[in-house]
């Protein structure tokens, strides 16, 4: 099925014959479904995330050309999935979900443990994954899906059903627990839900709502994640302890001063005083090697790839399309806010990798996957004459 | 404006949705930005406004201060000989927590320390809640390596100074020891421990979170290594002196003995010697008494060899002439209650000839016939009963009675050397005052730039004929020596116990003087419960200072100033 659509998808987009240069170029990053302003705006960050890592891992070669090869492959997926046409999504969608939504009960049932948490998904020497992580894409799809099928703005049953939608992955991910992973997916939703014409008393409802639950979510925390918050509100409390990330990571981050103290050169984290320096604390060593340009310039660059993504959703010309690529974009930044946040020490300390950047397999992937899902949104809109 | 009108999705909203949209996408991207402010917000507070506290604390986890171990200083004898000096080792520690857990790690550190694989590991199990153990001390800086060349986690270094003492037990009491950690513990390392040790000094360093040691960034202070100790000790005599005091005290079964030798003109300590004695390099099984610097840390009554100086004050007081000459039959005398004796019934003796016959009766019957407690005052007046001021950690002051009523035993038992308690060294340098033409040399264990002023305790005529009457009574006796002529006196004394004076236990003293024409050496022996026939400080103790003294004289280049008899 997905090859018949894949082919279709291609013959059914127009090319036209190339007349000038300028053309010709556009024509050919066209036909291969490829927004060059965007690839060339991940691949910097690609480029700057290995530096850093490379200092980050203690100047392991191996880490770094494991990460590269990650890259690699996140870039072939991206290539790959821009080459399917936003109808085979819309189409995908349900049974995507369905399966990412089995595959976490499944994981429920006999993930193995790792971490103090259930997340990993085996098949014992073939591969071994998060299904979590898959679901951050069939999240956006589901609901972008459902609701390009209805009236916008949404109605209130088709908010229920988005809700529903959202809730049974969510639990599951969160009884994982994991609520770095299910907070994205959550916002993931969420933003499926506002692009689609939400009215603005119900996002005010639902924020009071969220205020509510507060309490609820306190209550069902695990210990080590209740402690996270507690921490994040005084880390001095537990110097030692588990406040120890957050003041190690500001240490390291103020420290940097302006320029920095120079690549390979920051005592924190070469010293290993940084914990998890070259996972999800990695812009601490960025900040301490690089100083303020370097977070400004690294931060400066995800703007640009988050304004370039917003500028492809908003031309994108069907709704499918409009709310999927604006959800991965800006789940995309909630990456970028909510890691750099949590480093720098306002926000409380939730796993989220900084995208593109910290050293991972899974995530990169999923978030390039995304990309792709953006780029074959783009190039398959019918161009309009102005 | 339609989406591509294909099969599956056809959006059913209305055109007015379009505005609405972008909208919403302008808004998003207002929220990022607002976002990303917030962020700059923060990264420029940090990076600018809490810069320098978070550097502060940046640094202070990284710059530590590392000592830097001071070389303790060295000590030698007069002639720059080496008595002890330091040398570089290296003590291994580990961190428990940083150890390889597996066995056969184990056992490659355990093998290479030298120690079972279970008592390793019951050790380290000991101190598994720590983060700080010694695998091993004071190695040898190459041994030291070959254990670190094995790379195993959580094995540290640290270079130390170990002290070795060349000449071992010979010196052994004198200098005395330090402990593991360089510190003076017992004789002249104790003493001069703050001028031996020195400052360590500092310097910054960079290092991990495991305390590994990243950078060496400056020095702060250099290691101002401690100064080098001269003494007075010949290294020569001492091990001469060491030697024959050795093989007396084996020789006649003893308990022990001391030996002092002292420049008569600067009363610089040139020998100095104990027994029984011990290997201060391996300390293992050592035998608690042979710790004692027993010629300046234990006394004993003295005896006979008080004799001279008691003579000197009955000679000082006037009240007899030189050539008076006393009754000593029948060999004893009662005074109050006590019964004192002479070995036999002299008769009549001169002065000389009481003091080469060691007549107590003689001694008390002078003394008894003076006004004043005239020998009291000239021991005081010699050192006795007060420090000799060496420094030496335990020093001895010894006894010497000061009542306000004398009764006429205590007059006379002091007289003979009874009733009071000095050192061998309070009596080596009591002697420097007969040698010197009366006048006294403090004992000095550290060499002497030029000669100190003595302090006059004898009249200068009367120690030059104690000094001839002292030749006179050891001549043709065991106290001679081939080539030159030596003047001393012998005491034998019936050692005490706390429950009286003990039946068959003795002590040998000899306290003699050489060349007599020139003195230059004042020795003194003791011997402690000597077991064989021959108790006597004249058989005993004599021999030695014999052997001692014509071996130093002619190791210190001294002219023999007796013609030999054809």
């Amino acid at each position: 099925m997905a090859f018949v659509d894949l082919t279709r998808g291609m013959r059914g987009h127009p090319v036209r014959p190339p007349q000038s240069g300028m053309t010709r170029r556009r024509s050919f990053w066209l036909r291969i479904h490829i927004d060059p302003w965007l690839l060339l705006l991940l691949v910097i960050l690609m480029g700057a995330g290995l530096l850093v890592l490379y200092s980050a891992s203690g100047q392991r070669l191996p880490v770094v050309m494991a990460q590269a090869t990650r890259f690699g492959i996140a870039l072939v997926a991206m290539i790959v999935l821009a080459q399917f046409s936003p109808t085979t999504f819309v189409r995908w969608s349900p049974v995507l979900y369905g399966i990412t939504v089995l595959m976490l009960v499944a994981v429920e049932i006999m993930g193995d443990m790792g971490m103090g948490a259930q997340r990993w998904l085996e098949i014992p020497g073939v591969i071994r994954f998060q299904p979590s992580e898959l679901m951050k894409l069939a999240m956006p799809m589901m609901l972008a899906a459902y609701l390009s099928r209805r009236e916008l703005p949404p109605r209130w049953r088709d908010l229920v059903v988005c809700a529903a939608l959202m809730a049974v992955p969510v639990v599951l991910i969160a009884k994982q627990p994991d609520l770095g992973t299910s907070l994205l997916v959550i916002c993931a939703a969420v933003f499926v839900v506002l692009l689609a014409g939400l009215s603005w008393r119900f996002v005010g409802l639902l924020a009071v709502i969220a205020a509510a639950a507060l309490p609820v979510l306190w209550l069902n925390m695990h210990n080590y994640q209740r402690q996270r918050v507690l921490t994040f509100l005084n880390p001095e409390s537990d110097p030692l302890g588990s406040g120890w990330n957050i003041i190690q990571s500001t240490t390291a981050i103020g420290s940097g001063g302006l320029l920095g103290k120079g690549w390979l050169q920051g005592t924190q984290s070469q010293l290993e005083f940084l914990p998890e320096r070259h996972t999800d604390f990695i812009v601490a060593v960025l900040g301490e090697e690089f100083g303020l340009l370097g977070m400004v310039v690294v931060l400066v660059l995800y703007l640009l790839i988050v304004s370039r993504g917003l500028w492809l959703a908003n031309t994108a010309q069907d709704t499918f399309g409009r709310l999927l690529a604006g959800s991965i974009v800006l789940t995309f930044f909630i990456y970028v806010f909510v890691n750099v946040g949590m480093v720098s020490g306002i926000l409380p300390v939730v796993g989220v990798p900084l995208p593109l950047v910290s050293y991972g397999g899974t995530s990169s992937v999923t978030l390039m996957a995304g990309f792709g899902i953006l780029m074959s949104i783009q190039a398959h809109r019918r161009l309009l004459p102005r | 404006m339609r989406a591509e009108g294909s099969n599956a999705a056809t959006p059913r909203r209305p055109p007015p949705m379009q505005p609405l949209g972008g909208l919403r996408y302008g808004l998003m991207l207002l929220l990022v930005l607002l976002a990303l402010g917030a962020l700059t917000g923060r990264i420029v507070y940090l990076h600018v406004i809490d810069r320098t506290f978070l550097q502060g604390q940046g640094d202070a986890r990284t710059l530590r201060v590392d000592p830097i171990p001071a070389h303790r200083g060295m000590i030698t004898d007069r002639n720059g000989e080496p008595l002890a000096i330091s040398t570089p080792v290296v003590t291994l520690w580990a961190n428990p927590q940083e150890l390889p857990p597996d066995d056969i790690q184990r056992l490659m550190l355990a093998r290479a320390l030298e120690v079972d694989l279970d008592e390793f590991n019951s050790r380290v199990s000991r101190y598994a809640e720590r983060e700080f153990m010694f695998l091993r001390r004071q190695m040898t800086p190459e041994a030291a390596q070959r254990i670190l060349d094995l790379g195993l986690p959580g094995v540290y270094a640290q270079n130390e100074y170990k002290r070795y003492y060349p000449s071992g037990e010979v010196t052994a009491q004198l200098l005395g020891v330090t402990n593991v950690d360089d510190q003076g513990q017992e004789g002249l390392e104790l003493a001069y421990q703050p001028y031996l040790s020195g400052t360590p000094g500092q310097r910054r360093v960079l290092k991990d979170r495991k305390g590994r040691l990243v950078r060496d960034l400056h020095m702060l202070r250099e290691a101002r290594p401690g100064g080098d100790l001269v003494l007075s000790i010949d290294q020569r005599l001492q091990y001469m002196a060491y030697r024959e005091l050795k093989a007396a005290v084996a020789e006649h079964g003893a308990d022990g003995g001391s030996l002092v030798m002292m420049d008569a003109l600067t009363g610089e300590v040139l020998a100095m010697a104990n027994q029984p004695s011990y290997n201060p390099n391996n300390r293992a099984g050592l035998d608690p008494r042979g710790l004692r610097n027993q010629a300046i840390v234990d006394v004993f009554e003295p005896g006979s060899v008080m004799k001279p100086l008691a003579m000197a004050a009955i000679l000082e007081s006037g009240q007899f002439d030189r050539d008076i000459v006393v009754d000593t039959s029948p060999g004893w005398m009662r005074i109050d209650r006590f019964t004192i004796r002479d070995i036999r019934n002299y008769g009549e003796l001169d002065l000389a000839g009481i003091l080469e016959k060691s007549s107590n009766i003689g001694m008390s019957k002078l003394v008894l016939a003076l006004d004043d407690p005239l020998v009291a005052d000239k021991y005081r007046a010699l050192g006795f009963g007060q420090s000799t001021e060496t420094g030496f950690p335990g020093e001895a002051t010894g006894s010497l009675p000061a009542p306000v009523r004398w009764s006429r035993s205590q007059w006379a038992a002091l007289s003979y050397g009874y009733g009071l308690s000095v050192s061998a060294l309070q009596l080596a340098s009591a002697y420097t005052a007969l040698a010197n033409g009366g006048v006294r040399q403090s004992p000095s264990l550290l060499k002497l730039d030029e000669p100190p002023v003595g302090t006059p305790a004898i009249d200068p005529q009367v120690a030059h004929d104690l000094l001839r009457i002292l030749e006179e009574s050891v001549q043709g006796r065991r106290a001679g020596v081939t080539g030159y002529r030596v003047a001393g006196k012998t005491g034998t004394v019936r050692k005490s116990s706390s429950s009286g004076y003990m039946e068959n236990a003795y002590r040998s003293v000899f306290a003699g003087i050489a060349p007599v024409s020139d003195p230059r050496i004042v020795t003194v022996v003791m011997i402690d419960h000597p077991r064989g026939e021959e108790y006597y400080g004249g058989a005993v103790a004599a021999p030695v200072f014999s052997r001692v003294t014509g071996n130093a004289l002619r190791l210190l280049d001294v002219p023999p100033d007796q013609r030999l008899s054809p």
